[in-house]
């Protein structure tokens, strides 16, 4: 797969554009032909970071990265941080504001949905320094390809 | 089922323009938690929700929706209308509850499995 890197800007609070950041990640994806269900994983992933920085945390942007055997994701926001990044992930955990929960977020499950979609998941945040979620994804070689 | 066919069939009235009402009907899925949906609809699906926001949009794009379905007689946001007709993803509308319409749907063969 041909080389690419990208990133996306990511707003706090905007929730009239969020999402958009991930829906261009998927199209860049979808015209690279890669594997419908590779996209789909990727795309879960995304979004997920994509709302947690728009939710919880600060501005900041995704990078995609696309490489032969490896794609990787990070999202990358310069908010609050995350004190406890064990408790974060465990499934029903969530600090969301009631605003946010009457939308329907809130469930604490992003970041269990990150994990249970990437091959690999990296938290990096203290309070006060941001948050930076880098994931990875093994891509075929051409030669097993579909 | 295209999208079409199901709403002539239920009596569902569309929100949106006409864009994405020839996307074919693969299955069904109902919740208003947005990352229990993202995690769980299958690709294709109609998604019964209460959500009328916008960020549903971004939800039906990424999980490669058929259709949402508002029910209980709730309005999409302007600006969920607008995100939708730019995607091409028809909000539909649905008076009574997501329990009375999902087993419509479902008595039907949508998102039932194959007999035998
Ligand atoms: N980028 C971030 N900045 C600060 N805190 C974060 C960030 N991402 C996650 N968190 C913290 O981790 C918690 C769990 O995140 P997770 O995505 O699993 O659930 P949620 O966002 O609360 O709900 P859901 O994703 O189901 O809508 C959040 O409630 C928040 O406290
Ligand atoms: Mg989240």
């Amino acid at each position: 797969m041909a080389s690419l890197q990208k990133s996306f800007p990511i707003v706090a609070r905007d929730f009239v554009h969020a999402g958009e950041a991930s829906i261009h990640v998927q199209s860049i994806l979808k015209a690279m032909r890669m594997d419908p269900a590779l996209i789909r994983r990727i795309a879960i992933c995304c979004y997920e970071g994509e709302m947690n920085a728009v939710i919880h945390g600060g501005n900041g942007q995704i990078l995609l990265a696309i490489e032969a055997d490896q794609l990787n994701l990070a999202i990358n926001d310069d908010g609050p941080g995350i004190e406890d990044i064990e408790r974060a992930m465990q499934p029903g955990y969530s600090t969301a504001s009631e605003e946010a929960r009457e939308m329907g977020f809130g469930a604490g499950m992003g970041l269990t949905n990150m994990k249970n979609n990437a091959d690999a998941i990296h938290i990096d945040s203290a309070p006060g320094q941001g948050t930076r979620v880098t994931m990875r994804f093994a891509l075929p070689s051409p030669a097993e390809g579909p | 089922m295209k999208v079409r066919e199901m709403m002539e069939r239920f009596g569902l009235t569309a929100a949106t323009g006409g864009k994405g009402l020839d996307r074919e009907v693969k299955g069904g899925y109902c919740g208003d938690l947005l990352s229990e949906v993202m995690a769980s609809a299958p690709q294709g699906c109609v998604w019964l929700t209460v959500q009328g926001h916008q960020n549903i949009v971004a939800v039906a794009v990424l999980r490669e929706m058929a259709a949402v379905i508002l029910t209980g007689n709730r309005r999409p946001d302007e600006e969920t209308l607008r995100k939708a007709d730019q995607e091409g993803i028809p909000i539909l509308i649905w008076p009574q509850s997501a329990y009375d319409l999902a087993g419509r749907l479902y008595e039907s063969g949508v998102g039932k499995p194959a007999a035998g």
